[in-house]
């Protein structure tokens, strides 16, 4: 069940990438990450599953282009995201753990940010953040500052701001892990459907072991320091027997 | 029913407006209470002490009806404001240099501080040394004795910024101008309205300094006058002037702050 992708036509390319913090080889250095190996297929979701400090938002940065590896290579659609950091604008979108709206702006401001960046005219980006909005459920709530939202109405309102720019990469850090358990599952479900149905690659990463049989269609689970102890790939086709199994198995290797 | 609730509408109204004339009430008295005690005190003591604020009402009106007087009125305001703006300038790509380099960040701030020690009034003695013009040597004096202030306000405004909101920000590889406009101004614009308040009284005590040792018109040069002429009413009237223009000005920086913080949350409980 372990899917194989060539590096070639790989959307996302982790070629023995190491992260080390402080200064390598002192007392004080803490490595991160160690030589991953990882490839992602164009239009596959993936969830990376581990336990916190584990290093999995450490690879999130990396493949953001917020952080340089120590060593090895990142790739994202074939160039380097943190070296070619500018040719990526509107190519990868973000959903943070948290909403991080800018609160000097109000829903439908936020959710033009990234086309802003685009520089796509005021009437275009306006009448494609209303849209997003309104797909989110957030019609109605279109000039409400985020104070005036609540938890689960901003994290739509950030989700929608990733999804407007049309980038072909969505990265999520735990987007849904601050939300009660039913808004959660509720903004889950949407979230898969907008991905499925706008045929992005998404890399999400969960430390929930639900969460992630039910967003990605490949759940690779890292140990510390983050190195690879599983990764299975399943589609909907797979009964819920197998589902349980991977589960199992899952939950084996993170109490190992 | 309509006539009930047409009462129960006139009396939130009346609650209103007694709580408003309260608030009111509560901010005026005590300016009430310092004016009723200077005039009881004119009745007792000589006018070179305490005049009539009688007197002094009318000095005032003197100095906004006199083109020459109220031209010296305009001109130290525009020497407080062209010394804002210019501390302002300087201190800001100062305090952006700091936060980008560590180095410059150690090399200028002991200096800034050292700075900040340095008495307004030496600052004229200096200015007086080292430069000719009038108008340069208030400009110059108004930029040192502010500078600092601004300096580390913008600083600590761009470095308190929300690293997460710059990340979010960063995520959608804008241009330097493009973050400047949608993260940095907006995030630090609460800092610096409150510098140039603060500053602002500063300057207003700083350019009568100024204006006292090296000007030949102003606020400054006309208390002066009156100095040498035991004339306590018109010291106040020119004093006064000063005081207007700074109440106007906080009113007006008020003013942006309510509409340009609109967005900002507010508590039903007070500190």
């Amino acid at each position: 069940m372990r899917d194989v992708v060539t590096p070639s036509d790989a959307a996302i390319h982790l070629d023995q990438v190491c992260k080390v913090f402080g200064k390598p080889g002192s007392d004080a250095a803490y490595r991160a990450v160690d030589n991953i190996n990882l490839d992602v297929r164009p239009g596959q979701m993936l969830a990376i599953l581990g336990k916190t400090g584990c290093g999995k938002s450490t690879i999130f940065n990396m493949i953001a282009g917020l952080t340089e590896p120590t060593s090895g290579t990142v790739r994202v659609s074939g160039r380097d995201p943190f070296a070619d950091f500018d040719s990526f604008r509107g190519k990868i979108a973000i959903v943070f753990q948290s909403d991080r709206l800018l609160p000097w702006r109000t829903a439908i401001q936020n959710v033009e940010l990234g086309l802003e960046m685009l520089d796509t005219p005021p009437p275009e980006r306006r009448a494609a953040a209303q849209a997003w909005l309104t797909k989110l459920g957030l019609g109605g709530h279109e000039n409400d500052y985020p104070h005036a939202l609540s938890g689960g109405m901003r994290q739509r309102v950030s989700i929608a701001r990733a999804f407007a720019t049309n980038a072909n990469i969505l990265l999520c850090d735990e987007p849904f892990s601050a939300l009660d358990e039913s808004t959660a599952g509720r903004l889950r479900a949407e979230f898969v459907r907008l991905v499925k149905e706008n045929g992005k690659t998404a890399v999400f990463i969960t430390h929930s072991i639900s969460e992630a049989l039910q967003i990605g269609d490949r759940i690779v689970v890292l140990k510390r320091p983050a190195v690879i102890a599983y990764d299975v790939s399943f589609d909907a086709a797979t009964d819920e027997k197998e589902r349980e199994l991977i589960r199992g198995r899952i939950g084996d290797v993170l109490a190992a | 029913m309509s006539e009930t609730t047409s009462r129960t509408g006139l009396s939130r109204l009346a609650t209103k407006l007694s709580g408003a004339a309260t608030r009111l009430g509560k901010s005026v008295l005590p300016f009430v209470v310092v004016i009723l005690l200077w005039q009881f005190a004119s009745l007792f003591f000589p006018r070179f002490l305490f005049p009539s604020l009688i007197d002094v009402f009318w000095r005032c009106i003197d100095i906004f009806t006199t083109g020459s007087m109220f031209a010296d009125v305009l001109s130290t305001v525009l020497r407080i404001l062209a010394g804002l703006a210019g501390a302002f300038v300087v201190g800001s790509l100062l305090a952006l240099s700091m936060v980008r380099s560590r180095a410059v960040d150690q090399f200028l701030s002991p200096i800034l501080s050292l700075f900040q020690g340095i008495p307004a009034l030496s600052w004229v003695v200096f200015a007086i040394i080292w430069f000719h013009g009038v108008e340069f040597r208030i400009f110059f004096i108004m930029v040192m004795t502010t500078l600092p202030a601004f300096t580390f306000q913008v600083l600590g405004a761009l470095r308190g910024m929300s690293k997460d909101l710059m990340e979010m920000v960063f995520s959608f590889r804008p241009t330097r101008m493009k973050l400047f406009r949608v993260m940095i101004v907006p995030a630090v614009l609460p800092d610096i309205l409150t510098a140039w308040k603060v500053n602002l009284g500063n300057a207003s005590r700083v350019v009568v300094v100024a204006e006292l040792v090296g000007a030949t018109g102003g606020v400054g040069y006309e208390l002066l006058q009156q100095q040498q002429l035991f004339d306590m009413a018109g010291a106040l009237a020119w004093t006064l002037q000063l005081v207007f223009f700074v109440l106007i000005v906080q009113g007006i920086l008020t003013l942006i702050e309510n509409t340009a913080f609109r967005y900002r949350a507010v508590s039903e409980r007070a500190i």
